[in-house]
This record gives structure tokens, C-alpha cells and sequence, in this order.
């Protein structure tokens, strides 16, 4: 298993597309940690802000998870569909024929992989957010305990986001199919479902459980929180409960489905 | 010397849908020899191979490597060097893609910078794959086999791709893989590319067995072909018409096919023709191959 980590890691580290997906995000994270927190703190014409204090540093740090997860959610897919994509798969199964240790490395190697992410997403929204937020708003609340919560967690939800996209690459396997489904159901499918389910009070508890809204759970805060227009959210060991049964149906699904069957 | 396990292929079928890729095939594959696993395109070679390796599990039958399946094996990669159709990410460079497979097999950085020496790609380590040539990436699906110094090697078409110093230097390491006591299988859709290199023959077509054996019983089975010119073509041309032998007209001469030099020397020995040319054709294994394949119903 060693050796099997040891050789998902260095796939993951030899080719340019982590850094890519890592500096991308690092981007897009800074901007947003800027947006959000001008559009939190920023006076309105009546003298009035949108939100202050603690709260609002929690809605901008928070945003890392609401909008940065596409990144490690992408490269996890990517880990395992590049496989098929490229063919490299049965080199990979002539080294490592046992499906089992082949998921759990790569699993593995990708959690880590997410674990830096998450830590690059943080730094970059923190940096992007906190200077407005001490300049315009009430502070930055970095050591303030919700504060640190939201942080530390958003580390875990973006590596648990990795897994998952390698959970799912491994049951999709064609590249092009899976990126589609990760996109359209991250940027269209979700937030639509959630602003609809959630509008309907018998239905509020299936937007509960879509990943998306688990993660947010799991932070304790989302950005459709921010804006006032979310439904009720499941208490943070539900949405780690969630997010943990996708994994693992997902996952299970696969290694019986796509890593049984003769690769081809 | 070393003693490598045999590859043992027993009634081994695989099926997809309609198509029967492999049917009920079996052969073995000795150490200390090198292996021609001869086919004609789409008969069945690479289905057999991945079989062998464990990539598609077998419709019935079995594959075993020194007795067991490939998959069975700790460290299959260690005890077998692969190299079906060479596939890479095109944006790892050739070094890295070798490190991405080193610790399953157990080695180590200097082992990938020796076998890019080993196969010529040492320049271009650093270069990313999406790069190379069909040939420098044969070499580098051959670095990959070769890495775990293994004593079983399957290869899977390794000369496509090669240019003609690439295909003598793979002749000559695979000769000295067969030398050392490995086994040595190798795959092709040519029989002349691997008559210089192979001692055995397995021949297969539709997926069946239709040949094995040492390379030099095929030569047996090939139809003789005798060259003659005599002093006098009319004498020549009523003892073949006597002996019944089959005759073309070949420049200044006939070609008699399917007699040796031997039973003509003899035969116009006792007719008393003067001969002023007897030649032994070199036997055409490539016939032999096209007609062992060709065959409908296969003799065995
Ligand atoms: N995954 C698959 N699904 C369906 N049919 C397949 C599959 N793999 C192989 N076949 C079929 O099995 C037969 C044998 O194919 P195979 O690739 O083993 O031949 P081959 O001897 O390696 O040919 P070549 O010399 O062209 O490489 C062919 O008819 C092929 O179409
Ligand atoms: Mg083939």
C-alpha cells in the first residue's frame, strides 16, 4: 500500500495539472475573498451594512467551500478518468492488480493532495478577504473561535470534495462525460435544485442532503446563507455524515461496477 | 543461471458478445527460450496476452505464470516485464513516467535513469511524451516492462514502430534474455520478423490453435523448392514430365516445387542428365505461415 501511495502521488505531481487547477483557484479565490467581503462591508446609501462583525467574516471565509470546491472535486475526477483516458490504466493494473488497493491508494493519495488544496484555498480567501474586512468592516476576526472553525473545516470539506471526484471518476471513467456531469451539476444542477427544493417546505430536506449543501453544513456557513435565502441546514456532523455516505456509495458502486469489469 | 517460471496457457477462451477473440487455447511458454506468438491481425494475440496479465479475466480456461494467476503473484511486475500497446499521459515526461511505476516494482531513480540508457532514451527524459515517436515509445513501454529486471517478459508487437538498428538491437536482447534463462514471449503478425530471433512457435488464427512447436519443425512443414538447369533443357523437361514433378519455367532453368534437391540430383543422376545448376531454394516460412492461417479447417 505504501508503494501504491507512493506511485498515485507521483502521478498526481508529474504532470502540470494540479498546479494549474491549484493556481486557478488561488485566483479565483482572492478575487472572491475581495468581492465578498466589499459586498459585505461596503455602506449603503442609508448608512447601513449588509453584515458586520464576526458574522461577516464567517460569510467570507466561508465562500472558499460555496465556490472553490470545483478545484478539488476537478482534479480528483481527472486523477482517475486520465487513467482510462490515456490507456495508462493497465499499466497501472500490471503493477497493481488488486482494484481494492488501486481505489484506496489513489483515494489516498488525492485526500493528501486535497488536504494542500484546502490550505492554499483558505490562505488565498483569508488573503483576499481580510484586509477589506480590518479596513471596512469590524475586523478580521482571524483567531476568533467560529472563525477558526470555519477555517479548519473548510481544509477538510475541500479534501473530502477531492475524494469524492475521485470516487467519481473511478464509476464514469470517460473523461469528457464525467467533467460535464461535475460542472453541470456543480454550477447549474446544485444551486438550482437547492433554491427550488428549498422554497418547497416538504422537499427542504432533500436540498438538505445534495453534496453541496453538506459541505455548507459542514462549515457552518454558505453563501447562499449570506444573501438570506437558504433553507434550513443539517447540523455539522449530519453534513460530514453526508458527505462521508457519497464517498462511500460512490466509491463502492465503482470498485463493484467500472473495477470489476475487464479494463478496455 | 536462473531458473524462470513457464507461462501455461490452458484451454483458455474469452468471449465478447458474438465475437470469440480466443477459443480454447492452450500452449506453453518455456524459460531459456524466446517465444513467437504468431497471428494474422484480430486473431486473438493481444486477448491472450492481457489474459495472461491478469487486465481481462477469461470466458473459461486459465493462465498461469510459474503455476499461478498473474494477479496472484506479491509483485506480478517484479517477476513480469510487460509491454502491450504503449500507452503514456502525454504531458509526463519520459523519466517521470517510469517513476510513477518504480515503487510498485521495487526500484529506484537510478533504475529508471539506467533503462532509459538501456533503451536510448536517456536525452530525453525530461521530454514529455505527447512528443514522441511511435518508435521512442516502444522504447519507453520496453523501459517500463524491463524495469523490475524481470524474468518473464511479454511483448506484445515490440517491433512496430522500430527502425531496422532498433529492430536488431531488440533481437539481441531478447537472444540474451533467452541465454540468461528467462522466458520470453513475444507477439507478432509477421513471421519474418521474428524468424532470426525466435526458438519456438506458437501460431494461432481465429483465436484457435493451429501450430506450436520448435521453429525448425515448421521449416519441415514448408513445401521444398529446387532449382534446376540442365545441358539440355528437352532431356530435363521429360524427366520431370516422367517423375511427375511439378515444373515452372524460371530464367534459363525450372523451378521444381515440392522435391528437394536431393531426389532431383538423384533422379537426374539415373537418367543420366547433365545438370549444370541444382539449387536448394531457402524454405519461405512466410507460406508456411500464410497457409498454416489461412486454412479453414486447421490441421493439427
Ligand atoms: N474489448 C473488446 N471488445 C470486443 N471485441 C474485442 C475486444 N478486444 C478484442 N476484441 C476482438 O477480439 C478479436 C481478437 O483481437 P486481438 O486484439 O486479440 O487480436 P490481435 O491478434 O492482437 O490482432 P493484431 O495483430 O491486429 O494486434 C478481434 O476480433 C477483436 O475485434
Ligand atoms: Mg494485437
Amino acid at each position: 500500500m505504501t508503494a501504491a501511495l507512493k506511485s498515485e502521488l507521483r502521478k498526481l505531481l508529474s504532470t502540470r495539472l494540479w498546479w494549474i487547477l491549484l493556481g486557478v483557484m488561488v485566483v479565483y479565490l482572492v478575487f472572491i475573498g475581495v468581492v465578498m467581503a466589499f459586498s459585505l462591508t461596503i455602506e449603503t446609501p442609508d448608512g447601513t451594512r449588509m453584515m458586520g462583525g464576526v458574522d461577516a467574516a464567517v460569510a467570507v471565509y466561508s465562500s472558499t467551500n460555496a465556490i472553490g470546491y470545483v478545484f478539488p472535486l476537478l482534479l480528483g475526477t481527472l486523477a482517475f478518468t486520465a487513467e482510462h483516458r490515456h490507456r495508462t490504466i493497465e499499466q497501472t493494473l500490471l503493477v497493481e492488480p488488486n482494484r481494492d488497493v488501486l481505489l484506496a491508494s489513489k483515494t489516498t493519495a488525492t485526500l493528501l493532495l486535497g488536504l494542500v488544496f484546502g490550505v492554499v484555498a483558505v490562505l488565498s480567501i483569508v488573503a483576499g478577504g481580510a484586509p477589506l474586512l480590518v479596513w471596512q468592516g469590524d475586523g478580521a476576526y482571524l483567531t476568533d473561535p467560529d472563525v477558526v472553525a470555519v477555517l479548519l473545516l473548510s481544509v477538510a470539506v475541500m479534501a473530502v470534495w477531492a475524494v469524492l471526484g475521485v470516487v467519481l471518476g473511478a464509476l464514469v471513467t470517460n473523461q469528457v462525460v464525467a467533467i460535464v456531469a461535475v460542472l453541470a451539476f456543480t454550477q447549474f444542477v446544485e444551486p438550482i435544485a437547492r433554491l427550488a427544493l428549498g422554497a418547497v417546505d416538504a422537499l427542504s430536506g432533500v436540498a438538505q442532503v445534495l453534496p453541496g449543501a453538506a459541505a455548507d453544513a459542514v462549515v457552518g456557513a454558505s453563501a447562499f446563507g449570506a444573501f438570506g435565502d437558504d433553507g434550513d441546514m443539517l447540523p455539522r456532523w449530519g453534513g460530514i455524515l453526508v458527505m462521508l455516505a457519497y464517498v462511500v456509495v460512490l466509491g463502492v458502486v465503482a470498485r463493484l461496477t467500472t473495477l470489476r469489469r475487464d479494463v478496455r | 543461471m536462473v531458473s524462470a517460471p513457464p507461462i501455461t496457457v490452458e484451454r483458455l477462451t474469452k468471449r465478447f458478445g458474438a465475437v470469440t477473440a480466443v477459443d480454447d487455447l492452450t500452449f506453453t511458454v518455456e524459460p531459456g527460450r524466446v517465444t513467437g506468438f504468431l497471428g494474422p491481425n484480430g486473431s486473438g494475440k493481444t486477448t491472450t496476452l492481457r489474459m495472461v496479465t491478469g487486465l481481462a479475466r477469461p470466458t473459461a480456461g486459465r493462465a498461469l505464470v510459474g503455476g499461478r494467476p498473474y494477479a496472484d503473484h506479491p509483485h506480478p511486475a517484479r517477476l513480469v516485464g510487460t509491454s502491450l500497446e504503449a500507452a503514456f499521459h502525454p504531458g509526463r515526461s519520459a523519466l517521470n513516467h517510469l517513476r510513477v511505476y518504480a515503487p510498485q516494482v521495487g526500484v529506484d531513480d537510478r533504475r529508471c535513469h539506467e533503462l532509459l540508457e538501456l533503451v536510448g532514451l536517456a536525452p530525453y527524459a525530461k521530454r514529455r511524451v505527447g512528443g514522441f515517436s511511435l518508435g521512442m515509445r516502444q522504447r519507453l513501454g520496453l523501459a517500463t516492462a524491463l524495469l523490475g529486471d524481470p524474468q518473464v517478459v511479454i511483448l506484445d508487437e515490440p517491433a512496430n514502430g522500430l527502425d531496422p538498428q532498433g529492430i536488431v538491437w531488440m533481437r539481441s536482447l531478447l537472444r540474451a534474455f533467452a541465454a540468461e534463462g528467462r522466458t520470453v514471449l513475444v507477439s507478432s503478425h509477421v513471421l519474418g520478423e521474428v524468424q532470426h530471433t525466435v526458438d519456438d512457435v506458437v501460431v494461432i488464427a481465429r483465436g484457435r490453435l493451429v501450430h506450436a512447436s520448435p521453429l525448425g519443425d515448421l521449416t519441415r512443414l514448408a513445401e521444398p523448392e529446387t532449382f534446376v538447369r540442365a545441358a539440355d533443357a528437352g532431356r530435363l523437361d521429360a524427366l520431370v514430365a516422367e517423375r511427375g514433378w511439378h515444373a515452372e519455367g524460371e530464367a534459363g532453368g525450372v523451378l521444381l516445387r515440392g522435391v528437394t534437391a536431393d531426389e532431383v540430383g538423384a533422379g537426374a543422376f539415373a537418367a543420366g542428365v547433365e545438370l549444370r545448376q541444382l539449387t536448394d531454394r531457402v524454405v519461405d516460412l512466410e507460406n508456411v505461415f500464410l497457409r498454416l492461417t489461412a486454412d479453414q479447417e486447421v490441421p493439427r
